[in-house]
């Protein structure tokens, strides 16, 4: 007897197991394959997967097998023009008179020069941001928690009447009562066995009849006196309130729009990002992004003007620091947001404003941010700016500060500032 | 019984079954039981069927994992899985209509995409064709044990699972990457092997664990003998050479843990399962090729399917039999279908219609009952066999075959025989050897281990006809290291008995 099995609805990722341990043993080729990526695809396309394509000689699988040479006879089918003792010149290496029909050889993947194939954004973005983690998580999560939730705690015997657990109380009365009448009952059956012994004889004696009724009474109106729900019973659900660390995140994106940065310079640093973006994206629920650009005077913009819109004119750094910590007072609290703030600039500045610079980042943004970050862009000498936030970098350890001179630098730049710090 | 019911019913006009393309629970059932009985009327046995409907994404899972149900967990299936889809969604290839598991009850995939021709061809090729054939045929009932495979893949499912657990997912795949290259040199090709339940393996297993080291112990024992017997006779170990490389490894390399020994044993165990696979392709194929097309004409015949029926399924069975000339560009060599599909036709038609040099080439069987005749075939045949068996000059004739010998150190390619009266024997013995997998694949047997020195092993290769290892060689080399933890010579014996040393791992450079 046949029996037919639907499995369609079987899970029908069996292969899910394999196919990470493949990419697993892969990564040193894949993350090459990413890396590549991130540098070369245009920007708006980051969110999607990737296509991933590895040189094929990296995954054969070898066996022993037959090599050329030696001598070999085949039969062919298809015979249109031979005789029997016929010479013929020797085909050129991939005729049919070499190796055909040997489903093996195919397995060592020869003839493919790349082994191409898609991987997923989680992967993709996993394999992007591997080994990075976000500077001072730990230790702010413990310092500044300020949300809570509210979790279950088990029961209590005290608390609000809209929270009494009604089985648990009801099973607390009836073990009580039970537990309470238990030996009344008892002997309230023996009474009644006993009187129901006399009501069978034939003559019975009235008085032992009477007391026993009497004794059965009061017993019962014992039994009816324990109290059905007591305080004693009641049992109310219990909760608790449980810190939680906040799963918002700002991130400020400061840049500098003066004459000197041309569009080259701003897609770099749109890059930069780009990349903070996705990355924080994967350890906080909502991220609000905030772009703040300057020249000598900054202004909070969109996307679009941020990154678009051309001016001209001097550079005064501290405008925009300025309006980032007024920002963060009014609206993110850094008692309920993670603030993360990236800079990018050609490394211009007004030689009198940074000392100024220097000041508002030491005493109103580094300490309510998780993690600053400067990136300069340039190819030319570093200039006052970079050394004043030098002198910042020793003595704050979520400061960092980096120079990129090309797109290619972004990502090593980037893996080196989010770098798993072991301790 | 089932002979003479089948006989009753198809004397009666059958009802006509419905059409339409699309597939049903309800239809294929019916289809399935009027398949079922023709195949009983030709005598066919079969393990029960179960007939699975799955998707194409689950069809590839299926074809990743080598067709196993179960399968533990590698990187490599992982690789072919995403290489099947690939070429699956680019339109490279299509996907197989079925796969058929070779164990009891046996299971057999139809996809969902399929319609209902194309499943009641699937159903009569596969849940009859090569579920018989793994029932009967002698490399399967020797070699294969239906009842118990799946159970054991479970077993080794779990096995390497909790390997991974307790010495980590590298560790293991370390060995499993070792032990797949060594797959070919795993298997025993002369003893046969003993069958056992599910229950004894693992109480086997345990106590196997604790004896293998004690003997691995014993066998490395590291007091020094007294010189005196070293210098009477220089034993060889092994004795004889051997040829399973897996097993030799398993039960004497030095400084492999007992988990280790099993995962070997495991990838062993599965090779040697699907030895006879590899044995008898183009009977396989062919076989169930030939009752596909017998039972889905003779459900014709009696009016049970449509000619819109037929018309697909010609369609399909065309496709699957084509064998394009050796000048095609489509040509990859001789299509196992349609070689065992033509051959088991040709029986049949020997059997009922011989002409006079059937009669000289196959006094036995011209003339012959073809059930009993084909029955025959299918149970004592592997595909060399079968080939130097029954493949007559009609067939040869028909097909246009030629054998061609290429011998590299001239400069042309010989053609040896064509077919023709002088040729057929030629043809007949080279076709036959194509397909004698001890000519196919290299022949590397364990020589000698230096039990009182290095602890070096020595492994041999013997050239088939002066063909030389391919590339692969260092690296497989160090895959045997891996295992064996100590040096790895490899020699290679030429036809005149001369020994040179062609590869050794850890690599010496030369000076």
């Amino acid at each position: 007897m046949a029996h037919f099995i639907d499995r369609r609805l079987n899970g029908k990722n069996k292969s899910s197991v394999n196919r990470q341990r493949f990419i697993r043993r892969h990564k040193r080729q894949i993350k090459q394959a990413v890396s590549d990526a991130i540098t070369q695809r245009s920007v708006s396309d980051v969110i999607t997967g990737e296509s991933i394509s590895i040189p094929s000689k990296d995954l054969t699988e070898p066996f022993f097998h037959q090599g050329k040479g030696g001598v070999r006879e085949r039969v062919h089918p298809g015979n249109d023009q031979f005789q029997s003792g016929d010479k013929i010149n020797r085909p050129p290496p991939e005729s049919p008179a070499d190796g055909a029909g040997d489903g093996e050889a195919s397995d060592s993947g020869e003839g493919n020069d790349e082994f191409e194939f898609q991987i997923s954004r989680d992967e993709y973005l996993d394999i992007l941001f591997e080994d990075l983690a976000l500077p001072n998580l730990q230790q702010r999560e413990i310092a500044n928690i300020v949300e809570t939730k509210v979790v279950r705690a088990g029961y209590t015997s005290v608390g609000l009447p809209n929270n009494i657990n009604i089985v648990r109380s009801l099973r607390n009365s009836l073990s009580r009562r039970i537990a309470m009448s238990g030996s009344k009952r008892k002997e309230l059956r023996a009474l009644e066995l006993r009187l129901q012994c006399l009501n069978g004889q034939q003559a019975p004696s009235n008085e032992e009849m009477t007391q026993l009724k009497i004794d059965i009474d009061h017993l019962k109106a014992l039994i009816a006196k324990v109290p059905f729900i007591d305080d004693f019973d009641l049992q109310f659900n219990n909760f608790a309130k449980q810190p939680c660390p906040s799963s918002r995140a700002v991130m400020f994106c400061l840049m500098d729009v003066s004459g000197s940065m041309d569009q080259g310079t701003k897609e770099i640093a749109k890059r930069f990002y780009i990349l903070l973006y996705l990355f924080l994206s994967r350890t906080y629920k909502t991220i609000d992004v905030i772009y703040i650009r300057h020249h000598t005077q900054a202004k909070e913009v969109d996307e679009h003007e941020f990154f678009y819109s051309q001016e001209t004119g001097g550079t005064i750094v501290s405008s925009a620091l300025k309006l980032m910590h007024q920002i963060q007072q009014q609206r993110y609290p850094d008692s309920q947001w993670n603030i993360y703030a990236a800079q990018a600039s050609d490394g211009d500045n007004w030689a009198d404003d940074t000392p100024t610079c220097h000041e508002i980042l030491r005493r109103d943004i580094l300490p309510v941010t998780r993690y600053f970050s400067y990136i300069e862009i340039t190819n030319r000498a570093h200039q006052s700016l970079w050394d004043s936030y030098q002198k910042l970098v020793d003595s704050h350890p979520r400061f960092a500060i980096k120079h990129i001179e090309q797109v290619a630098d972004i990502y090593p730049v980037f893996r080196e500032l989010f770098k798993k710090q072991v301790s | 019984m089932a002979k003479i019911d089948s006989k009753n019913d198809y004397q009666e006009p059958s009802t006509r079954l419905d059409d339409s393309p699309d597939w049903t629970f309800e239809k294929l059932d019916l289809y399935h039981q009027k398949i079922k009985r023709v195949a009983q009327s030709y005598g066919l046995q079969t393990y029960p069927n179960q007939i699975e409907v799955i998707t194409s994404e689950q069809m590839m899972d299926a074809y990743s994992s080598v067709g196993m149900p179960i399968g533990y967990n590698h990187w490599s299936y992982g690789k072919k899985y995403i290489q099947t889809k690939q070429s699956y969604s680019r339109g490279q290839m299509g996907l197989a209509y079925e796969i058929v598991i070779n164990s009891n009850p046996c299971i057999a995939y139809l996809m969902e995409e399929n319609t209902m021709t194309m499943q009641a061809l699937v159903i009569a090729h596969a849940c009859y064709g090569h579920n018989s054939f793994f029932k009967n045929n002698y490399l399967f009932t020797t070699w294969t044990d239906a009842d118990s495979i799946i159970d054991y893949l479970v077993f080794a499912k779990t096995f390497i699972s909790d390997c991974e657990q307790k010495h980590g997912v590298e560790a293991v795949e370390n060995i499993l990457d070792s032990c797949h290259a060594l797959m070919n040199v795993g298997v025993d090709r002369y003893k046969r092997p003993s069958k056992i339940s599910i229950v004894e393996e693992h109480q086997r297993q345990k106590a196997r664990e604790e004896y293998l080291q004690s003997q691995v112990n014993d066998l490395w024992r590291t007091v020094p003998k007294s010189n005196q017997e070293d210098t009477l006779v220089k034993k060889r170990f092994p004795s004889e050479p051997q040829e399973n490389v897996l097993y030799f490894f398993e039960k004497n390399a030095p400084l492999l843990k007992p988990w280790q020994r099993e995962v070997i044993r495991i990838v062993r165990k599965i090779a040697q399962y699907f030895y006879p696979q590899k044995q008898t392709q183009v009977m396989n194929e062919g076989w169930a090729t030939f009752w596909h097309y017998t039972i889905l004409n003779t459900l014709y015949d009696n009016g049970t399917v449509s000619d819109k029926f037929m018309l697909e399924f010609l369609h399909h069975h065309t496709n699957v039999i084509n064998q394009p000339a050796y000048n095609s560009p489509h040509y990859s060599g001789i299509n196992p279908y349609a070689l065992g599909f033509s051959m088991f036709i040709d029986i049949r038609r020997i059997c009922e219609t011989p002409t006079e040099e059937d009669k000289r080439w196959f006094p036995d069987i011209a003339g012959s009952d073809w059930l009993e005749t084909l029955h025959f075939a299918c149970k004592n045949f592997k595909d060399e066999s079968f080939i130097s068996q029954y493949l007559s000059p009609h067939l040869m004739r028909e097909m246009k075959l030629f054998s061609v010998k290429d011998d590299s150190d001239k400069d042309y390619i010989d053609v040896q025989a064509i077919h023709n009266e002088q040729g057929y024997q030629t043809i007949r013995e080279s076709l036959a050897k194509q397909y004698n997998l001890s000519n196919i694949e290299p022949n590397i047997q364990v020589f000698n281990v230096e039990v009182d020195g290095d602890r070096s092993i020595t492994l041999r290769y013997y050239p088939h006809q002066k063909i030389e290892l391919a590339d692969s060689l260092q690296e497989m080399l160090r895959h045997l290291h891996r295992l064996w933890q100590f040096e790895v010579i490899l020699e290679q014996v030429d036809d005149v008995g001369k020994v040179t040393v062609i590869a050794r791992c850890p690599e010496v450079a030369d000076s």
